[in-house]
């Protein structure tokens, strides 16, 4: 049975075509997919995300417990309303999800999850608190919708909508999170552009919803939300990374920590297989549209796509992919497309944010 | 839907126009522009190919996918619009002034065949 979020009804007066997306009935695009990722580029835009999971994670244990679970560290976080990325990896160094864990009071944090891996990360978490014999309660809370608002105007529209929010979150440095009332409010998001991710009651979703979209803010489906990460350069789990990936060889070496003394779910697993491939991007100079799972023949051997698409900003055709070690940026590789092999070249993996190209 | 009675059609999505010279027309319904989403590629057949019926003969990609556009009949292609692979945004603004490809049926009595407006209509909302 597919899952609906609580604005399902909403986009379907908005004319949006749905999409069965992780089990969950989505909007794919309100009419034009195109249209709806430069509105979030130049303007800004709005993502019903209600189908990722908050889960609250709070008890005595809380720290250790995440200390444990997830390869970044949370010891970053010694700021309330800090944000982290981080993968959540099992035994053989394979990503479990990726998730975003907001550090919202001593013993108490806020982690999301992605849609299609929620039951089992709840799932993998009881097993894992159970092992441990942790103090610690992990609550999904369904009861919450959350909506993205993106792009170089959001923030003055969520205020236009939201003036008390306004003192609390525009000190917020991006990667920030703050408490307005019912409204949890995040400088984070998926679009390479600034804005908040607000997390707030279901039941007041519809009426903020309208509210943004009185205030000139235009809905957007998951098909541009996919074209504006893929030219961010962020993974998506599933496609970028799975359990059968190693996360350094995911171009998330970044959110790794292996440095402190620290042990966690996966470390022994990544120290004894140090990274196999480069995570870069592609850019393909002839015509054509890169896609998930073509192979790319380069000098050094091959390597693959994971995710591609037509760039509505560069007006050619993106990717990420994983090579060989030895390629370097600014090679020129192939690309295996049908009967053909087009020529494409490897940039790093971060095509255009804040409105701008950036290869 | 958008399925002009005029035309014939392909359960694959193609639609084709009988010209007066003996050739035909093709190009794909609004249904499967929509079905696709915008689209960002065309790779047309070159002129003077020999396709078979249900042969591969060009390829649509939008922003999501990238999908087959077949042959309804066996033939040879005469001309292509060279207009589309510049602006594919065209099929998707009008699917049946923005043809793709015309042949030279082997037996233009094959297109009798095709699907009419009614019965894909009824193919397309399966």
């Amino acid at each position: 049975m597919t899952q609906k979020t609580v604005l399902n009804e909403v986009h379907r007066r908005l004319g949006a075509k749905m999409v069965d997306f992780g089990g969950w009935d989505m909007p794919l695009h309100y009419g034009s997919q195109i249209e709806e990722h430069h509105a979030v580029r130049s303007d800004c835009g709005m993502f019903d995300v209600s189908h990722m999971c908050a889960v609250d994670v709070a008890g005595k244990d809380a720290k250790a417990f995440l200390l444990r679970l997830i390869a970044n560290n949370v010891d970053k976080l010694r700021e309330p309303g800090k944000a982290l990325y981080s993968a959540m990896l099992n035994e053989t160094g394979g990503v479990v999800d990726d998730l975003i864990v907001y550090y919202v009071a001593d013993g108490q944090y806020r982690i999301v999850i992605n849609a299609g891996t929620a039951e089992k990360d709840l799932a993998w978490m009881a097993a894992r608190l159970a092992e441990w014999q942790l103090e610690v309660a992990c609550v999904p809370r369904r009861d919450l919708a959350i909506i993205a608002v993106q792009g170089p105007n959001a923030k003055a529209r969520v205020w236009q909508v939201l003036p008390d929010a306004r003192s609390a979150t525009e000190p917020l440095k991006p990667f920030y999170s703050a408490i307005v009332g019912e409204y949890f409010i995040a400088t984070t998001g998926y679009t390479g552009e600034t804005g908040f991710e607000i997390t707030l009651p279901a039941s007041k979703t519809e009426e903020f919803w309208m509210k943004l979209l009185e205030a000139g803010v235009k809905p957007i489906g998951l098909g541009a939300r996919d074209t504006l990460r893929l030219e961010a350069g962020m993974n998506l789990y599933g496609q970028d990374m799975d359990e059968t990936v190693s996360p350094l060889d995911a171009g998330l070496a970044w959110t790794i920590d292996l440095v402190s003394p620290r042990d966690f779910v996966g470390k022994a697993a990544l120290l004894a297989h140090p990274q196999q491939k480069q995570f870069l991007g592609l850019l393909l100079l002839d015509k054509g549209v890169l896609r998930a799972h073509q192979k790319v023949i380069t000098s050094h051997g091959d390597g693959e796509i994971t995710s591609g698409t037509f760039s509505p900003t560069l007006q050619q055709s993106i990717a990420l992919a994983r090579l060989p070690m030895a390629v370097a940026i600014g090679d020129q590789v192939k690309v295996e497309i049908r009967d053909k092999l087009l020529t494409a070249k490897v940039v790093k993996p971060c095509f255009a944010r804040n409105g701008k190209a950036l290869v | 839907m958008n399925i002009p009675s005029n035309l014939k059609y392909t359960k694959s999505h193609e639609w084709v126009r009988v010209e007066g010279d003996g050739t035909i027309t093709v190009g794909i319904t609004d249904h499967a522009q929509e079905l696709l989403g915008d689209l960002v590629f065309v790779e047309l057949p070159d002129v003077g190919k020999e396709l078979a019926a249900e042969q591969e003969a060009a390829v649509v990609e939008s922003v999501k996918a990238a999908s087959d556009v077949y042959a309804p009949v066996a033939g040879t292609v005469t001309e292509v619009n060279a207009a589309v692979p510049d602006a594919p945004e065209a099929v998707n603004q009008d699917a049946y002034s923005a043809w793709l490809f015309k042949l030279k049926p082997a037996n233009i009595a094959d297109v009798d065949a095709l699907l009419d407006a009614n019965a894909y209509a009824a193919a397309a909302a399966e």
